[in-house]
């Protein structure tokens, strides 16, 4: 319940937050919404000897849509996405999968950059950011460079992210207008971590469908796109067969782990039925 | 006369707030200003803080204890092992179950989680720092976590500590990990009646271990002042005056130089009955630094080292006759109790009351064993939400109706129906040796039916098992029947006694001149609301307005002795005190008002909040006016003041029943079960205040919807908890939680002064089985005879997959 | 490590303090400043017992560190009533309704039910369950919560409609 202590800094600029970070070394840690971070740091599962904390940092909230271009701040928070009509109105899958992400208090605080930085495999907004083959921009004291979300996560916990680098913002191009689009969720309750999740995002045009993208969650150490279970798609008419053959494909790369939410082949089979709920769910969705 | 200065009798009944009125609680006020008192809302001057160190492993020797980094922590001022508490013979205590357990772990570990060593620091922060630093080295022991296999010739010795005493408190013991045998009924009649039945079923029917997990966690503060000889001890007591009995035999102080005291607390369930480790840690760096100590655990330690509850695999036996009646019940059943037998039963009992499973049927004969074993696992077992094991009698009955059902290809309500308890038959004997006070099963029955019109339910079941043939939909839809009766009110003193403290209680009021009053009681509510509904029973007695009575609980100083509130006791003993009580006062109050009105006695009757002469209404004298009147009045042959106390023997338990209903949709696919509708009848006799009953039953069913469809305190093969926080053990929010449609019937206690039962339990105890009920009758049609709770998303693929339908 | 002194306004008052970095929230108000209010139910971020409204959204104040809220504005059910000690809807609704039985979610549910009917003065009846889906309680049931949450959102519209 009590955490281990710690020396606090509260930077009000990107630059700021990377030399505290360069200066301090791999005991220093940096916070964004702090509800991944601090549950930890309460199980003394975490014992960072510095915080960085970066609410303050301007340069790292908002979202702005630009011809078709999106970009969200890392301090953009599940609320704050939630919120966003603009959001809504070009890429919806995003405030849907946030809101069933934790609950309301929670919801305030976390980060869309917390999410994605974090690598804890149980977190939705990673599988969301594969599907829409989004770009992270991580920044460290040289400069920024990009990596692809698909590309980001090593393992549970181990990212592309280098000691010293700060996630930022993630950009990626808006999904056409009239696409389809889920994120269909398993738990064993609200709040909790996905048994399985599926994020589809698909496009179709005369009933046939022109491109498809599949993410799961929590069915292995990493989030993991379905590349194959999404080219299963493209070309068909998003029929029952499709989506079997998609599913399959899918269930081919998860490795879930066994846990309090079921056997490792229980939550295999609820990966294969989210993948298809998602898909049909998109489909109806498609225009 | 103007309607002013003569109100009606309506008014003056209302007025009163009495018996039967929907009365808005007391409590209310500070709880929702933030102003309750809870045990961490306590604080002293000088008031120091202690912390756990717990053991990593389920089972291990301690080889040493390095205090000394632990100890240089900042405001670390002391950390107490087993070797500080052996001089004063308190490194083990009495449990409440006849067996001993370990307060700090001496020489070897039996759980994970079991309390190594206490740190005294200055603060909750550098106590937690402290903990981190005690280093402990174990020496690994092969853990037993499997009950079945306890008794084995090669299982592992786990209690060194009683390894020669095969003379356990409840009789002989077969084996190392064997505590006690029990049982009741005629074992050689129900043998061979079931040999002659022309049919039997035999089931395994598990109920997994779960936790009672009220809201607030447990937690002392103990202040020892060394000057007067006096210890206080505020905690999370459900039974404040039995700890203080319990501390006097186990320290050098006296009962009457100890003061106990339970605040205000954030939900019992049965978790804070048992006297824990923490309060005798806090206690004794108390009595030995002189400072108040506080102990609070946190939530991951409640779930995991304070008492579990159920962990009984229960293996029934029903016979019938071809039609259907019953001929026999025969139930063994395989206890868990961890490390240590630290169930809260009463001492006769050590399978506390679970011959009430011949449930609400006319069964003939009966025989029912329960054999308790230790294992590696925190020590238990209470009555989560229920009277002394009756949830386990009452699922394993309940399970085994719908078995036999099943297997006579026979309605399950309809069974019920045939072999229930007539309401003739009342006082009933069982053939397990209860008496049940009263019941009309029947009538309960009828109306559950007839509200959720359950013969439309079974057709359109039927039809949508053929849709689901046909491949049409992939939900299945169960409907779970539960009528269940239990046995609540412990109890009557000849039988019922905690560590040889007689189960009665007590209520004592004294009214004051201007007409308020105080009333105190040997219970202590945990969210009951008794400051409300006691004031209640006693305004209807006493014609003294609910408003005007103030009612206490929890202060050994003040109150009356009792034995505290678990197991729906509260309302059926104390409650009966405080009837009478009230009946003292008011004859007093006759003598006085009879003395007013000079007339005898005798001529004198009362009439709700008066006493007037009979045959001369307009003669009267108000209890307003009789309280001025006691206080200030020199009457012949009755001394001043007007007070009572009651100390209540029960002659009998109380036996509320109900009738409850579960329609659920299982999603074969997902194992998602949704429950659509869930109705609940209870009879829990003459009701005191319908909107308390209400929200205790809402309550009781959510609890009864997790441990059906989630809840479980599991360990792996090495004894580690699984499941022993709030990230895992199912607590349902709001989104889980369906809309309780509640109803009942009124079948009065004959024996009891107000002719009330009891109620607070009741929806746990029928709950779990409708539910469960619900889920198995979903697959019945395919052949299932039954699954295991909890009933999560997995458990219920499986099931599925197991009967060939998740394609 | 360093003490830090943090500022805040808590109900209306100003409130400077010098803590470690490490001072939960929820600590700093039970601890440092002596407030019963918020509880403390658990350890995992589930529970909500510790629910604050900190610049206008409901948080846990068990998983925010004092010296994060430094500078915030900060409501506890301390602060609920209005100045003159007249209840709020919320905490006359909740009694009306019988929503509490232990009172130990007491504080964080009205806190937290306190902005949700800020957010959303019209809520449904799931709406409101969705709404306090980070708030546990074990004695309710919430249906009475349900009861009382929507009890108080219509005393609230009423007085705003007869307002305008």
């Amino acid at each position: 319940m009590i955490p281990g202590s710690f020396d606090y800094h509260r930077p009000s600029s990107i630059d700021a937050a990377l030399s505290l970070l360069g200066s301090l070394g791999d005991e220093a840690r940096v916070v964004a919404g702090g509800h991944s971070l601090i549950p930890m740091m309460k199980l003394r599962m975490a014992v960072p000897e510095h915080l960085i904390d970066l609410q303050d940092i301007e340069d790292l909230k908002g979202i702005s849509i630009e011809g078709g271009s999106v970009s969200i701040g890392a301090m953009t928070t599940q609320t704050n996405l939630i919120a966003s009509e603009q959001l809504a109105a070009v890429c919806p899958i995003i405030g849907t999968a946030a809101e069933q992400i934790a609950d309301p208090q929670v919801r305030n605080k976390g980060t869309i950059g917390g999410n994605l930085a974090n690598g804890d495999p149980g977190n939705d907004m990673p599988a969301l950011m594969q599907a829409l083959d989004a770009k992270y921009v991580l920044q460290n004291s040289g400069g920024t460079r990009e990596v692809a979300a698909r590309d980001f996560y090593e393992a549970a916990y181990f990212t592309a992210l280098d000691e010293g680098e700060i996630l930022t913002a993630v950009r990626f191009a808006a999904p056409a207008s009239g696409h389809g689009y889920a994120y269909e969720k398993q738990k064993r309750k609200i709040g909790d971590y996905a048994t399985a999740a599926a994020a589809v995002v698909l496009t179709v045009s005369n009933g046939s469908c022109q491109s498809a993208s599949i993410a799961l969650t929590n069915v292995g150490d990493t989030p993991l796109y379905a590349e194959a279970a999404s080219n299963a798609l493209v070309g068909t008419t998003l029929d029952g067969e499709a989506i079997a053959a998609a599913a399959r494909a899918a269930k081919a790369i998860a490795d879930p782990a066994a846990d309090g939410r079921g056997p490792a082949d229980f939550r295999l089979h609820v990966a294969g039925i989210m993948v298809s709920r998602a898909i049909q769910t998109a489909a109806d969705r498609a225009n | 006369m103007d309607a002013q200065s003569n109100p009606s009798t309506a008014e003056r009944v209302e007025k009163l707030q009495g018996l039967g009125s929907c009365r808005k609680r007391v409590e209310d006020a500070r709880f929702t200003q933030g102003k309750g008192n809870y045990i961490d809302d306590i604080k002293l001057p000088g008031m120091l803080f202690g912390d756990f160190v717990r053991s990593s492993y389920g089972h291990a020797r301690i080889k040493s204890i390095d205090k000394d980094a632990a100890l240089a922590v900042p405001g670390v001022i002391a950390i107490l092992t087993a070797d500080d508490l052996k001089p004063f013979n308190l490194h083990y205590m009495p449990t409440l179950a006849g067996d001993v357990q370990a307060v700090l772990a001496d020489e070897k570990v039996l759980f994970q989680g079991q309390e190594i060593a206490f740190v005294v620091a200055e603060d909750r922060y550098a106590a937690a720092d402290a903990v981190e630093l005690v280093e402990v080295e174990y020496e690994e022991l092969p853990a037993l976590v499997d009950p079945f296999k306890a008794m084995n010739e090669d299982a592992p010795l786990l209690r060194e500590d009683i390894k020669d005493k095969m003379e356990g408190a409840h009789g002989p013991r077969k084996h190392h990990n064997h505590i006690f045998y029990w049982d009741e009924g005629d074992k050689d009649g129900t043998d061979k009646a079931l040999a002659e039945s022309d049919v039997v079923v035999e089931e395994l029917i598990s109920y997994p271990r779960v936790h009672p997990n009220p809201l607030e966690t447990c937690g002392c503060v103990a202040s020892m002042d060394k000057i007067n000889g006096k210890l206080t001890l505020w905690g999370t007591f459900q039974a404040p005056h039995a700890v203080r009995t319990v501390v006097a035999l186990i320290t050098p102080l006296d009962e009457h130089n100890i003061r106990i005291i339970s605040p205000d607390i954030g939900g019992g369930f049965g978790n804070k009955v048992g006297v824990y480790p923490g309060y005798i840690c806090a206690a004794a760096a108390s009595i030995v630094i002189g400072v108040p100590i506080k102990w609070v655990e946190d939530k991951i330690e409640n779930l995991t080292a304070t008492a579990f509850a159920r962990d009984y695999h229960m293996t029934g036996k029903i016979g019938a006759t071809k039609d259907g009646i019953i001929t026999a019940l025969d139930c063994h059943v395989l206890a868990d109790h961890g490390a240590f037998d630290a169930c809260a039963d009463p001492t006769k009992f050590p399978a506390g009351f679970f011959s009430i499973c011949t449930g609400s049927y006319d069964i003939p004969v009966a025989h029912c064993g329960v054999d308790g074993v230790y294992t590696n696992k925190a020590p238990g077992g209470v009555a989560y939400r229920c009277s002394f094991r009756v949830t386990e009698a009452a699922y394993m009955i309940e399970r085994m109706i719908d078995v036999l059902a099943r297997k006579l290809e026979m309605d399950p309500a309809e069974l019920r129906m045939k072999n229930f308890i007539k309401k003739d038959q009342f006082p009933y004997t069982s053939a397990l040796g209860w008496e049940y006070d009263s019941g009309d099963y029947h009538a309960a029955m009828e109306k559950a039916l007839d509200t959720v019109d359950y013969k439309t339910l079974r057709t359109e079941q039927a039809e949508s098992r053929g849709a689901f043939e046909r491949g049409e939909t992939r939900s299945l839809m169960g409907v779970g029947v539960a009528f269940f009766t239990e046995i609540v009110g412990a109890g009557p003193v000849k039988n019922c006694d905690i560590l040889g403290l007689g189960m009665f209680d007590s209520c004592e009021i004294r009214i004051h001149p201007t007409g308020s009053a105080t009333a105190r009681l040997g219970t202590i509510s945990q969210g009951q609301g008794h400051a409300t509904t006691f004031a209640q029973i006693l305004a209807t007695e006493i014609g003294l307005p609910a408003e005007n009575i103030t009612v206490e609980e929890g202060d050994t100083d003040t109150a009356p002795y009792g034995l505290g509130t678990y197991g729906s006791r509260s309302t059926p003993v104390a409650g009966a005190a405080a009837a009478m009580a009230g009946r003292k006062i008011r004859a007093k109050a006759q003598m006085i008002a009879a003395y007013l009105l000079e007339v005898h006695d005798d001529d004198v009757e009362w009439d709700i909040d008066r006493f007037q002469v009979k045959g001369n209404p307009e003669k009267f004298k108000t209890m307003q006016e009789i309280c001025f009147a006691a206080y200030n009045q020199a009457i012949p042959g009755l001394e001043p003041g007007l007070e009572a106390v009651s100390y209540y023997d029960p002659p009998n338990m109380t036996y509320p029943f109900g009738a409850y209903i579960c329609v659920v949709d299982v999603d074969v696919d997902t194992g998602v079960v949704d429950i659509r509708r869930f109705y609940a009848l209870d009879d829990c006799g003459t009701r005191i205040n319908p909107m308390v009953i209400e929200g205790q039953v809402h309550g009781g069913l959510t609890e009864a919807l997790a441990i059906a469809m989630g809840q479980e305190i599991a360990y792996d093969d090495m004894g580690n908890v699984k499941g022993g926080s709030l990230m895992d053990y199912f607590l349902p929010t709001a989104v889980e939680t369906p809309e309780w449609e509640t109803d009942h019937t009124t079948t009065p206690s004959p024996h009891h002064p107000i002719g009330a039962k009891g109620v607070g339990e009741s929806p746990n105890v029928g709950g779990v089985p409708a539910f469960s009920n619900a889920v198995n009758d979903a697959f019945a049609h395919l052949g299932l005879t039954h699954t295991q709770m909890p009933h999560d998303h997995w458990r219920v693929w499986k099931t599925a997959q197991s009967l060939g339908i998740t394609g | 490590m360093s003490k830090i002194d943090v500022k805040m306004t808590i109900n209306g008052s100003a409130v400077e303090k010098s803590v470690e970095p490490r001072t939960l929230l929820i600590h700093f108000l039970r601890e440092d400043l002596d407030m019963t209010g918020p509880h403390i139910g658990c350890d995992t971020s589930h529970c909500g017992a510790c629910t604050v409204d900190l610049d206008g959204q409901s948080v846990k104040s068990c998983t925010v560190f004092a010296v994060q809220a430094n500078g915030a504005d900060v409501t506890t059910i301390e602060g609920i009533a209005a100045a003159d000690g007249t209840m709020h809807a919320l905490q006359e609704a909740f009694r009306e309704h019988h929503g509490l039985q232990c009172g130990f979610c007491t504080p964080g549910m009205i806190t937290r039910a306190y902005r949700l009917l800020q957010d959303n003065p019209n809520p449904t009846d799931q709406e409101i369950r969705y709404g306090i889906s980070g708030n546990l309680c074990r004695c309710t049931g919430y249906q009475n919560i349900i009861k009382s949450i929507k009890a108080a959102a219509e005393q609230l519209n009423s007085v705003q409609e007869a307002a305008e």
